[in-house]
C-alpha cells in the first residue's frame, strides 16, 4: 500500500531508531487507520511541537490516500 | 557513497589531510573517528597516529532531491521535480499535470509537505538554507491572491475603524501579508496565536 509505505518511510526519517518503527493498517468500513508506533524516545520526533509534526504526515497521507480513492487516518500509538 | 580512511598525529590533521586528497573543504566532510591516536608516554612508548574515516557530505541539495523524490513517487508518481539553490534558499518546482492533490485546499499539502522537507534535511546539518516548495505557479497565485486580500481587508479595517483578523496562515503566507500593507500608513499590522493557527491582524492606525 503505497500510503503506509508512505508513512513508514516518514517516520524511520523521523526518529534515532528507525528500526523500532512499525506502522500497520487496520481496515475501517470508511477510512482505514494507520497506526504509527515508535520507540517511546522517539515519540516526539514524530508528533513535533504542538502537534506539527504529526498533522504534516497526515495531511501528506491524505493526498496520498485520496490518489487511490481511499480516506486514511493516521494515529501515532503507543 | 565514496569514504576514505586517513592518518595523521592528530584527527585535525588527519582530517586535513583527507580534506587536501578529497579536494573539498574540511566542513563538508563528515568525520568518523576510528582512533583517537596517543600521544604515548614521554612522547615514545606507546605512541599511535589517529584514524578517521571521511565521507563528503553531498550537501543540503542531494538530500532535499532525495526526500522529495521519495514522497512524491507514493503521492503523484507522474509529477516531474527540479532543484535549484542561492545563498539563501533550496528552491523546489514541481511540475506536471494533476497538480491539485500535491496543492491541496488552499496550498495545504504543499506546505506539510514543505514543512516535513524542512524537517527531514535540516537534521544533522549545519546548512540553515530553508527548503522552499512549489507546484505549478501555485506560490505566485497564492501571492498576489494574498496582497489582494491583505489591501481589501485593510481598507474594510479603515471604513469601519475596527481591527479585522485573517484566517491562520503559515509563517511565508503572513509575511507577505504584512509586506504587501508595510507602505501603507494608513494601517499597522502584527500577528496572533501560534503556530499552526497564528494569524494577521490589520488595525486601523491611531
Amino acid at each position: 500500500m503505497a500510503v503506509t509505505d508512505l508513512v513508514t518511510y516518514l517516520a524511520r526519517s523521523l526518529v534515532d531508531e528507525p528500526e523500532a518503527v512499525e506502522v500497520r493498517e487496520v481496515a475501517g468500513e470508511k477510512t482505514a487507520i494507520i497506526e504509527v508506533s515508535v520507540a517511546s524516545d522517539d515519540v516526539g520526533k514524530v508528533i513535533g511541537r504542538r502537534g506539527r509534526i504529526v498533522q504534516a504526515i497526515r495531511t501528506v497521507a491524505k493526498a496520498a490516500a485520496a490518489r487511490e480513492g481511499r480516506r486514511v487516518q493516521v494515529e501515532i500509538v503507543e | 557513497m565514496d569514504s576514505i580512511v586517513r592518518h595523521g598525529r592528530t584527527v585535525e590533521e588527519a582530517v586535513a589531510s583527507a580534506a587536501r586528497e578529497l579536494g573539498v573543504d574540511a566542513s563538508r566532510l563528515e568525520v568518523e573517528v576510528l582512533d583517537e591516536g596517543s600521544r604515548g608516554f614521554l612522547g615514545v612508548l606507546g605512541q599511535r597516529e589517529s584514524r578517521v574515516r571521511v565521507t563528503v557530505n553531498p550537501g543540503k541539495e542531494a538530500r532535499v532531491e532525495a526526500v522529495v523524490g521519495e514522497i512524491l513517487a507514493h503521492v503523484n508518481p507522474d509529477a516531474e521535480f527540479s532543484v535549484d539553490s542561492d545563498e539563501q534558499f533550496i528552491s523546489v518546482r514541481i511540475e506536471g499535470d494533476n497538480l491539485g492533490l500535491i496543492i491541496g485546499r488552499r496550498g495545504e499539502t504543499l506546505n506539510a509537505l514543505q514543512y516535513l522537507v524542512n524537517v527531514l534535511c535540516g537534521r544533522g546539518t549545519e546548512d540553515r538554507r530553508s527548503v522552499i516548495i512549489d507546484a505549478g505557479d501555485f506560490r505566485s497565485r497564492r501571492e498576489e491572491d494574498l496582497v489582494g486580500l491583505a489591501r481589501r481587508m485593510a481598507e474594510r479595517s479603515i471604513k469601519s475603524g475596527r481591527q479585522v483578523r485573517l484566517d491562520p496562515m503559515p509563517p511565508h503566507e503572513r509575511k507577505i501579508a504584512h509586506l504587501a500593507l508595510h507602505d501603507d500608513e494608513r494601517v499597522q499590522t502584527h500577528s496572533e496565536g501560534e503556530d499552526p493557527a497564528r494569524f494577521v491582524v490589520i488595525a486601523p492606525r491611531e
